[in-house]
């Protein structure tokens, strides 16, 4: 398992995203997977070999490298892209949860024939409902791993910037002693490209978060001016079975066309003029 | 035959499990072996190059690595997850006989036997019931005894899950006591809590999960002995039927394709 297999599991996962969603993805694993793994690790590679401290005493280079380096930057961007992009496999499990459900559904009707079956695998969920939600916090747990990586990254190396002397006085060193760390200034320009990249990686987030709170604002406004959506509360509402024939009305006319014929052939119903939609 | 191979023969074994262990075999791929095979791998690549002792006595360091580290924890952590993933292939194994033996029966063209075709049975998923259901339950038992176990070993083996800077050796042929030096110490120590966290993570899925099976199974036992009591009433599974219908478009209207007969 490793940066391949994360792929295949997240493109799975790109099919029910939005636009922004899938841009963000491709930002991540070519601008930041891509790069940490064919630039970055050789850059980093000669860390520990390569740093040299101005003493013959034994342990003392182990024992600065340590105390300057907690933890390595690359395994750091290592675990923030690892975690960045699980929240993702949430909106995968809901999606599989709810194709579930709607497996169970077509057996309970008597339409689990193959065809019908695969259609369910294959077509896109509308982001609306309880998925909605899921999606959304997948999205507000990703900027919140980014920004609290971003935080760790500041204080553990402050000002992003890599040093070439740090001077150090750890036991076994006597006295102050310099140490020369291996290629500072390809380091910093590396630090400061993830860093650019995740800004952006957040802008992303953001943009994305702004759309579907708007969309979904969008249509609960277009559903509250809807005349014949009858009494009062979108809750009230959404248990109707006025609304809830709409509604499947409305599916009707919005989904794959074969689909579309098999139902209405099958259960009978009849289009109406006004459309209700879901939010 | 790496990880990936793993994650191919487990994969196959996904199908059958309940959502919890879909939800366990995700963390265990993408939290434990991947984190191994991506960062701790590296972390540990130079832990006995690196391991430096103050003394120029020859062996004195190869003698102390090996006191203070008996088996290195990238190995440890290999072997939990080998021991922990392969528990899942008992039941691959039980689900394997099962079609093989579904097979036999529509090759007879057993009239019992409801499949139209071989293909049919290859695909088919088998609930957890019967003696599946025990072959699971066992599987997740072992799985939670492999992971305390190894749990156990790695606090046994390095008293505590912290890695020391420096460690004091007196093995021969080092003359005396000798200063030791450990290579990346904190990083080492940050990696360890990450991997006991998950560990921990993996065990309350695990417990999670055989809680789930107990109560399924209880469950189903009352419905059966409840249902033997009443008589069959054809209406009552007419409603049914239509109830569990209404609640599953209620549920998820809103991605619902399928409108239902009234």
């Amino acid at each position: 398992m490793n940066w391949a297999g994360l792929y295949t599991v997240l493109s799975g996962v790109n099919r029910h995203s939005t636009a922004i969603g899938r841009i963000w993805l491709s930002v991540i694993f070519i601008f930041r997977i891509m790069v940490l793994v064919v630039a970055a690790e050789s850059v980093w590679g000669d860390e520990k070999s390569a740093f040299t401290c101005n003493t013959q005493q034994p342990g003392c280079n182990s024992v600065c490298y340590d105390h300057f380096f907690p933890i390595s930057h690359i395994r750091l961007w290592a675990l923030q892209l690892i975690l960045v992009t699980t929240p993702a496999l949430l909106v995968a499990m809901h999606v599989a949860y709810q194709q579930h459900q709607e497996k169970k559904l077509l057996v309970l009707t008597g339409h689990a024939d193959a065809k019908h079956m695969e259609e369910v695998k294959k077509h896109k969920m509308r982001i609306s409902g309880s998925l909605w939600w899921t999606y959304v916090c997948s999205v507000v747990f990703r900027l919140l791993f980014e920004a609290v990586f971003m935080y760790i990254f500041y204080m553990l190396y402050p000002g992003y910037q890599m040093m070439r002397l740090v001077k150090c006085e750890a036991y076994p060193c006597p006295n102050t002693v310099d140490c020369f760390i291996s290629r500072p200034t390809e380091k910093t320009i590396f630090t400061v490209f993830m860093l650019v990249t995740s800004s952006i990686c957040i802008v992303l987030n953001m943009a994305e978060l702004i759309y579907l709170v708007v969309r979904a604002c969008a249509r609960r406004s277009h559903h509250n001016s809807n005349p014949s959506s009858g009494k009062g509360s979108f809750y009230g509402h959404k248990h109707s079975s006025e609304y809830k024939q709409n509604e499947i009305n409305q599916l009707l006319t919005e989904q794959d066309g074969s689909l579309k014929d098999m139902l209405r052939r099958n259960s009978g119903l009849q289009e109406k003029g006004d459309r209700c939609s879901a939010c | 035959m790496d990880w990936g191979a793993l994650h191919t023969i487990l994969g196959g074994v996904n199908k059958h499990s309940t959502s919890i262990g879909k939800i366990w075999l995700t963390v265990l791929f993408i939290f434990r072996i991947m984190i191994l095979v991506v960062a701790a791998e590296r972390v540990w690549g130079d832990e006995q190059d690196d391991f430096v002792c103050n003394t120029l006595q020859p062996g004195c360091k190869n003698v102390c690595y090996d006191h203070f580290f008996p088996i290195s924890h990238i190995r440890l952590w290999a072997l939990q997850l080998i021991f922990v993933s392969t528990p899942a292939l008992l039941v691959a194994m039980h689900v394997a006989y099962r079609r093989h033996e579904k097979k036999r029966q529509f090759r007879k063209g057993d009239k019992k036997c409801e499949y139209k075709d071989i293909e049919e049975i290859r695909s088919q998923r088998f609930h957890i019931e019967g003696s599946l259901w025990w072959t699971y339950t066992g599987s997740i038992f072992f799985r939670l005894i492999f992971e305390a176990v190894f749990m156990y070993a790695f606090y046994y083996m390095y008293d505590g899950y912290q890695m020391p800077r420096l460690m004091k050796c007196s093995a021969w042929p080092c003359p005396n006591t000798v200063d030791c030096f450990v290579s990346r110490p904190t990083e080492k120590t940050v990696f360890t809590i990450f991997m006991i966290a998950v560990s921990s993570i993996c065990i309350l899925l695990n417990v999670a999960e055989l809680c789930y099976l107990l109560t399924k199974f209880f469950l189903r036992r009352s419905k059966k002995s409840g249902n033997a009591k009443q008589q069959p009433n054809h209406e009552n599974k007419e409603e049914t039927k239509q109830n569990e219908m209404n609640e599953l478009i209620s549920d998820s209207c809103q991605n619902t394709v399928i409108g239902f007969s009234s």
